[in-house]
């Protein structure tokens, strides 16, 4: 466990769940990326702008971080791509038949008591799980 | 406009907290899902850090009439838990773990200047169009 960093996983978080806050006491709205980001390609004008300063908010406080902190976080390399490709379809398949992702099921509808949501967490966190464990332990493929 | 600088300011605060976190890197998300190998149970800690401040707060707004700036909250009000629901968390946990990225640090990614984050962007709307288009909708 010596890469287990407590205080700046909870830090972020509190400024994950502060973001929530704002969206929900402002604009009525659930802080869940994956319907965010699905939302920009079929709502009408009005609803669509909200959703792209949301995602373009998102990629500039990454860049922000990223000016302030250059060498906080190292990114791999050589991680096949084809996995992200096909892993990445998964994810926007999944997200799309259950309505939500690890923000909008895992924060915001935990924090709502949603019984669907808690459905839903337990559900990826225990595929995510057993993904993991047969990619690298079992078929040595990462 | 108010509207758009609040989900401007939102996504912004997002996506500080997703970069303090190391979030935005698929290799601290992978190490909290290898339960087998060297755990980091780190993301568990985000988790708890997003919802100790939202779980107390949305019941504190969910007490007003609508929000500030709405007529009235966007909020699902579904209860049941039927197949989709089940089948697609499992689903998108398996490219989770395929990846190490969900939806946010995919997003954010992008503004840290990762490749892969950019593959995995594409990749998710091509898998949202595929269920669309699968959907009939």
């Amino acid at each position: 466990m010596e890469n287990f960093t407590p205080f700046s996983a909870l830090a972020g978080g509190v400024l994950i769940g502060l973001s929530a806050v704002i969206l929900l006491f402002f604009n009525g709205r659930i802080a869940g990326i994956s319907g965010i980001m699905n939302g920009i390609f079929k709502s009408p004008r009005n609803e669509m702008l909200w959703r792209a300063a949301f995602l373009m908010g998102l990629i500039a406080g990454a860049l922000l971080f990223k000016l302030i902190a250059p060498d906080f976080i190292t990114f791999r390399s050589g991680y096949p791509l084809w996995l992200i490709a096909v892993g990445g379809f998964l994810v926007g398949i999944g997200t799309r038949l259950s309505s939500g992702c690890t923000s909008g099921h895992g924060i915001c509808g935990i924090a709502s008591f949603s019984k669907r949501s808690i459905y839903a967490t337990l559900c990826f966190m225990a595929s995510g799980f057993a993904t993991v464990y047969l990619l690298k332990h079992v078929f040595h493929i990462v | 406009m108010n509207k758009i600088l609040i989900a401007l300011l939102s996504g912004l605060i997002f996506g500080l907290g997703l970069s303090w976190s190391q979030m935005v890197n698929p290799d601290k998300v992978i190490s909290f899902l290898d339960i087998a190998g060297n755990w980091d149970p780190s993301l568990a800690f985000v988790m708890a850090g997003a919802l100790a401040i939202a779980t107390p707060a949305f019941i504190w707004i969910k007490k007003r009439q609508k929000p500030v700036l709405e007529s009235a909250f966007h909020i699902s009000h579904k209860t049941h838990i039927d197949k989709p629901l089940i089948l697609g968390a499992i689903i998108f946990g398996i490219g989770w773990g395929m990846t190490g990225y969900c939806p946010g640090p995919a997003v954010a990614g992008i503004g840290m200047g990762n490749l892969e984050a950019l593959v995995m962007v594409v990749s998710i709307y091509a898998g949202f169009f595929a269920e669309r288009f699968f959907a009939g909708k």
